[in-house]
């Protein structure tokens, strides 16, 4: 891996044409290296949505240019061609809310991305189970989703964004239904996680509780980001 | 890779399996239009079957004796008999009537036949063939009746003395067979007040009653309360003798008309039944247009409760043709439950019908990739409501 996990570089995006034209994202600019954990902060509207899905690879960018490890995502107008793939192999996602799929258990959830990109079912059931055991689940590794409590979905979702060893994960409010001490215990498992797999996370959050846990923030208003050290850097 | 419809499938297992009950009434009550076709046309070839005639000789311009009515005096027997390749002929009557047991009666097509010839009931599950001239009957145990009841049949009472098994009309109305003589008294003699009634009608014609030509009047009221006819005879060819030439010569020669086997199928399921047939086929098609709209209903809603599902699971990269297999084999496992449970229940509650119900290993057959098909078209929305699914939906904002 060279030094960042993600760049992105004058990115912008608008929405429609002419007088109704919406300038969600104007002139972004993010680096996130690998293994470390950053902040994405703002308000309603403020792009942070947007700027998620173009990260996400869900909707390309206008202009702007995006590189993820060694590869170039997006550069002015050109995009790789299978972004689907991209998203399957190179970038992990973790919601607001877990959204396992209910009708696999704990382990297949985890191991569903592995055989999605074409590894065989035993192999991705191992190394699910080894995500599960790292994150403290893996005795749940046959339970339904629904017999979890929303601590150990929100592991078992991590896990599952780490299945495939993306250079990237992007955490959407991951810890907006938890209380405060399982909400600090994902922030330290991302962390945990984040250098334990070198992987480039980036957090997108409202919530106070987690915000000084960071130790570089990316603040966005207006479609623009601005980039503060965070508290957990003094 | 993990089958993700086989695994949503057994997840809510209680949801397909009550869906694929409901789903499979449905396609039960559609082999069983399908069974009641086929055992009208099993009835009609029975019919023929168990008549024992290569020919039916009937009143000529009729499609008689099952389709029309027809009338043709009962020693016709004799001169088909001298037809070159005619090995047997008998008199036949046939009669769709009430037949009195008791306080109660059971419709049933009574026939006229004499032992020993075409048209006697071929083989008996109970008690004996009709030995006496008159007053004993073969019933069907479609009617009911057992060995030894007295049942009524116009004026005279009959004793059961054999039990036969599918013979029937070609309605379904079981048969009871009583002697020749008395089915013809049956069919035609008439009550006692309608013969004083002609009587003296007749008497009082002068043409028929003429002063001076004694034994005129009684001749003429003999004949009129006397019957000589019969609906058809019912011919057997000589072995080596082709049944379409002895129907022709019986055309030339005898002023009637003969079908032969193939001929009164035809007339038999291709005409009597043809109305009935049409009325199945199309319960058929709405049934089936029913049971897709059922089908595209469930998988649809289905879907539409999976939609997050089905963000999050593009949004990790998985394939449309994935997302769209899940949703076309969940469907096709409803067809599949449902199908079984139809099948089963078809079986079930086939017996019960009052008329025979047919179940073909064909028909069950086609109705099964027929509804394999239905349910692959019936996914067809859910599949392209699943594929407009953004997997920015998944991503809140």
């Amino acid at each position: 891996m060279d030094g960042f996990g993600i760049r992105i570089e004058g990115l912008s995006k608008r929405y429609g044409e002419g007088d109704t034209a919406v300038d969600a994202l104007k002139d972004v600019n993010m680096t996130v290296a690998p293994g470390e954990v950053v902040g994405l902060i703002g308000p309603s509207g403020s792009g942070k949505s947007t700027l998620l899905k173009c990260l996400g690879a869900v909707i390309e960018p206008t202009t702007g240019k995006m590189t993820l490890g060694d590869e170039v995502i997006y550069d002015n107008g050109w995009r790789i061609p299978d972004l689907r793939a991209l998203r399957r192999d190179r970038i992990g996602f973790v919601f607001q809310a877990p959204y396992l799929i209910p009708f696999l258990d704990v382990i297949d959830n985890v191991a569903l991305l592995p055989m999605l990109a074409g590894q065989p079912n035993g192999e991705s059931r191992k190394r699910a189970l080894e995500l599960l055991e790292a994150l403290d689940v893996g005795h749940r590794a046959k339970a339904q989703p629904s017999q979890l409590s929303g601590g150990e979905q929100q592991r078992v979702a991590i896990a599952r964004a780490l299945a495939n060893q993306p250079p990237v994960i992007l955490a959407d409010e991951p810890t907006a239904p938890l209380d405060s001490e399982r909400a600090l215990s994902v922030v330290r498992i991302l962390n945990q996680m984040a250098q334990q797999f070198n992987t480039a996370i980036i957090v997108v959050t409202h919530d106070e509780k987690i915000i000084p846990t960071f130790k570089r923030i990316y603040h966005i208003r207006d479609g623009k980001t601005f980039e503060e050290k965070g508290l957990a850097q003094n | 890779m993990i089958s993700l419809a086989g695994r949503d499938i057994l997840h809510s297992w209680s949801k397909f399996v009550l869906t694929g009950i409901g789903l499979g009434l449905l396609i039960g009550v559609t082999l069983t239009m399908a069974g009641v076709y086929r055992g009208m046309v099993d009835d009609a070839k029975a019919l023929l079957n168990n008549s024992g005639a290569d020919l039916w000789v009937v009143q000529q311009d009729t499609q008689g004796p099952y389709a029309e009515s027809s009338s043709i005096h009962d020693d016709v027997y004799r001169s088909l008999l001298s037809l070159s390749g005619v090995a047997r002929a008998a008199n036949v009557t046939y009669l769709t009537m009430q037949v009195r047991l008791d306080n109660t009666d059971v419709r049933a097509m009574v026939v006229g036949f004499e032992p020993g010839q075409p048209g006697e009931p071929g083989y008996l599950i109970a008690g004996r063939h009709i030995t006496r001239n008159h007053y004993e009957a073969v019933a069907d145990i479609k009617t009911g009746f057992r060995l030894g009841d007295s049942i009524r049949i116009r004026r005279h009472d009959y004793r059961v003395v054999g039990l036969t098994k599918r013979m029937v009309s070609s309605g379904g109305d079981p048969m009871v067979f009583i002697p020749l003589k008395d089915a013809q008294e049956a069919q035609f003699l008439k009550d006692n007040d309608a013969i004083l009634n002609e009587r003296a009608r007749t008497a009082a014609n002068p043409a028929l009653n003429r002063p001076g030509v004694p034994g005129l009047l009684e001749a003429i009221q003999a004949s009129q309360n006397a019957n000589r006819n019969v609906n058809a005879v019912l011919v057997q060819v000589a072995s080596g003798s082709q049944p379409e030439t002895v129907a022709n010569d019986v055309r030339r020669w005898k002023h009637l008309e003969a079908f032969t086997r193939v001929q009164m199928e035809e007339i038999l399921v291709a005409k009597l039944i043809a109305t009935s047939a049409r009325q199945i086929a199309m319960f058929l098609v709405i049934l089936a247009v029913v049971s897709a709209a059922i089908v595209a209903f469930i998988i649809y809603t289905m879907t539409l409760g999976k939609i997050r599902e089905i963000a999050v699971l593009k949004l990790i990269g998985t394939r449309n043709r994935t997302i769209a297999g899940m949703i076309l084999q969940q469907a096709l496992g409803l067809g599949l439950i449902g199908f079984l449970v139809g099948k089963v229940s078809a079986t079930v509650w086939a017996p019960f019908f009052p008329k025979y119900v047919l179940l073909e290993p064909g028909d069950a057959a086609r109705g099964f990739v027929v509804v394999m098909v239905i349910c692959a078209l019936a996914s067809t929305l859910a599949i392209r409501a699943a594929l407009r699914v953004d997997p920015a939906n998944a991503i809140g904002g």
